[in-house]
């Protein structure tokens, strides 16, 4: 019965899915409601915040220049067909601000430290360090978890602040000092465009939620590892696979709800 | 590595960061031209006000002076009603004119003042008396269309 | 001895979906004593740890450590209770992210308000107790296996608990390390006034220093005593297992039916 049998399979990955999403909801819910030692005791999050903020920071500085010096190039030559280069630098500052910057950012994030972050818990658990905490009466959640859980959710926005004002740069550098569009109009047709609220606080809330998803996806996939090497290395891929994914799929929905028509 | 280092590398990294937050605010955002404190309010009413979104920018002789920050329909005269908020450094006189004009042939729609004469300002939630509605490309299609065939009717006869 | 029992195991029955792994276990602690659980692997030992440190619940029968039945406490007590336990993991588990100076200060760090200077006399003490003064700003991954378990032992008795557990404390060492870790476990029982618990497979010598043995097969306990009654028990298991014999109720072949017959050999 191989037709069965196949739906069996579909069946059977579907029960899966669900369980493991109602996990990690659960999972998502512990780390917020014993994240108080995280607050009292700050120095956890700091520690945090150098292996996945700071240390992320060349990828995305490099990565942010390059893309905005693709965006003036490009910019500048679907622009010049319309004579309107003028408006090349509201072009590369409403695409950086509005998308690439926190989508973009998010994506190297979540294959810089979020990985990273997998396979270290992952890790700690093959090696019942996890277990040696919960032996030795505190909590993991609290003292492993939740430091990196708001570390990410505070590097996030600063990385994707930063992509963006490393694009913006890019793109001037190429547009105004390469290919000499003016600058005066390049920056105040900008600066007429590109709305604080609209365009940049919006921009800091998707990364603020990219934040919150590429993180308890790599703290869950560690935390749920199979603790074998084999485990832990399936684990890491599967956080960069799903929090590629849920970046791609939570931007359309913002972007639905912020951008819409006016 | 020791704690001290951790601390200055964690510091630099949130500084850094939230510079970057403030270069995009200023320097590529609106954010210091348009300061939501010092400003007051203004409505008109439209006939019609074609394309023109909230957040749509308000310039008297071309220069910005504020955004529209509301759009919606008046169900007792069905105009549309327009709030405007204005830089508090403009004032304008009584009986300035609000029209509803096209940057460049198909840019953005925004407001454009013109002052009168009236030796009295416009204080915070009053109304523009004298407007004027957006011009609806089609419309003027339409127009144009229709007096034509008027005119192709009458050679015909 | 029972008045005086620390941990008191009561036909302690579990199973794993429907699989059993402990059948009706009976077991006391008393205060003060080293005592060995052995058995094979996968015989269901670290499984009785796991039901005395409250992270697994029996499916009948009930685990008291120091009066109070542990699957019946809530987090909170749990965790009151654990304090007063110490548990040596298999390799150690020591926390590779921090040094061994933090990694034997953290339960210190974590449970206590003491001040820093206070906690680095403690540490000092700890380590020294070990034997491993001077070690401690090495990271773990620096530390060879025997150093490691010392180091993990020094963290286990941080907080001096009345109880220490030890999973397979000598798997992966060498002879010199072994008996270092042997004596390590006894003197530190001793001298805490604590009660210990080994699991292990390492007859020789756990035999060396333990006060009471429980000898468990498949679930169960088959045999029970000191050094001394486990080397003259006349149990085949038991012999086999003491002696390391090849072949015995625990055959050397695994049961995989007629090979004969599958070979087409006509007896």
């Amino acid at each position: 019965m191989p037709v069965a049998r196949s739906l069996r399979n579909i069946g059977h990955r579907v029960v899966n899915a669900v369980w493991r999403a109602g996990f990690a909801a659960r999972f998502f819910a512990m780390t917020l409601l014993y994240s108080g030692t995280s607050f009292r005791r700050f120095h956890l999050v700091v520690r945090e915040m150098f292996s996945s903020g700071v240390m992320s920071l060349i990828i995305i500085l490099v990565s942010g220049m390059f893309v905005g010096m693709v965006l003036g190039l490009q910019g500048y030559e679907t622009l010049k067909r319309y004579g309107s280069e003028s408006a090349l630098g509201t072009l590369v500052a409403l695409s950086l601000v509005r998308e690439l910057g926190p989508v973009l950012a998010a994506l190297l994030f979540a294959s810089r430290a979020g990985s990273a972050m997998t396979a270290e818990i992952g890790l700690m658990k093959a090696t019942e360090q996890i277990s040696a905490m919960e032996m030795m009466a505190v909590n993991p959640i609290a003292r492993v978890v939740a430091p990196r859980f708001w570390a990410g959710v505070i590097s996030m926005p600063l990385l994707s602040a930063m992509f963006s004002a490393m694009g913006v740069f890019g793109g001037y550098v190429v547009g105004v000092v390469l290919i000499g569009v003016d600058e005066g109009s390049f920056w105040s047709q900008m600066q007429s465009a590109v709305d604080f609220q609209h365009d940049v606080l919006n921009g800091v809330i998707k990364s603020f939620v990219f934040g919150v998803a590429v993180t308890v996806i790599a703290l869950f996939e560690g935390y749920d590892a199979p603790p074998t090497a084999e485990g832990v290395s399936g684990a890491t891929t599967r956080t960069v696979v799903q929090s590629s994914l849920a970046i791609l799929i939570l931007d359309f929905i913002l972007t639905a709800f912020m951008f819409r028509g006016d | 590595m020791e704690r001290t280092t951790l601390d200055l590398w964690v510091g630099a990294f949130v500084v850094a960061g939230i510079g970057a937050l403030v270069v995009l605010a200023m320097k590529v955002g609106n954010l210091s031209t348009y300061n939501v404190s010092e400003s007051y309010q203004l409505q008109a009413y439209f006939d019609n006000i074609g394309g023109l979104k909230s957040q749509a920018s308000i310039k008297s002789a071309g220069v910005l002076v504020g955004r529209v920050t509301e759009v919606r329909l008046d169900t007792d005269s069905y105009k549309a009603r327009v709030t405007m908020n204005i830089d508090k450094r403009y004032q304008f006189p009584k009986d300035t004119f609000a029209n509803i004009l096209t940057s460049g042939l198909l840019g953005e729609q925004y407001i454009g003042l013109m002052p009168g004469g009236d030796t009295e300002t416009l204080k915070n939630g009053e109304i523009i008396k004298k407007t004027q509605s957006a011009m609806v490309l089609e419309d003027l299609i339409g127009k144009f269309i229709y007096s034509k065939a008027e005119g192709s009717n009458e050679g015909s006869k | 001895m029972s008045s005086q029992a620390l941990v008191e195991i009561s036909d302690v029955n579990f199973a794993y979906d429907s699989r059993p792994i402990l059948k009706g276990i009976n077991m006391t602690f008393p205060k003060g004593k080293l005592i060995a659980i052995m058995g094979l692997s996968g015989c269901g030992k670290t499984t009785i740890l796991r039901h005395i440190g409250g992270v697994l619940r029996p499916t009948r029968g009930y685990v008291k450590v120091d009066g109070q039945v542990m699957h019946e406490l809530d987090h909170d007590n749990l965790y009151r209770m654990r304090r007063k336990m110490g548990m040596l993991f298999q390799f150690g588990a020591l926390f590779t992210d921090m040094t061994v100076y933090d990694n034997v200060a953290f339960q210190m760090r974590e449970h206590t308000q003491l001040p820093e200077e206070i906690i680095h006399d403690m540490v000092m003490m700890k380590l020294h107790a070990v034997g491993l003064y001077g070690t401690q700003n090495l990271m773990p991954a620096e530390l060879s296996g025997g150093m490691a378990r010392r180091v993990a032992l020094a963290r286990t008795i941080a907080l001096d608990p009345m109880l220490i557990m030890y999973d397979e404390p000598f798997a992966g060492l060498d002879p010199i390390s072994l008996t270092v870790v042997g004596q390590l476990i006894r003197r530190l029982n001793d001298a805490l006034g604590a009660t210990s618990i080994v699991v292990t497979h390492d007859v020789q010598e756990s035999l060396k220093i333990v006060d009471y043995i429980y000898f468990v097969s498949d679930g169960a306990i088959i045999a029970e005593g000191t050094a001394d009654d486990i080397r003259a028990s006349g149990e085949a298991f038991v012999h086999q297992f003491v002696h390391g014999e090849m072949d015995g109720p625990i055959p050397f072949h695994y049961p995989g039916g007629n090979y004969k017959q599958d070979l087409g050999v006509r007896a």
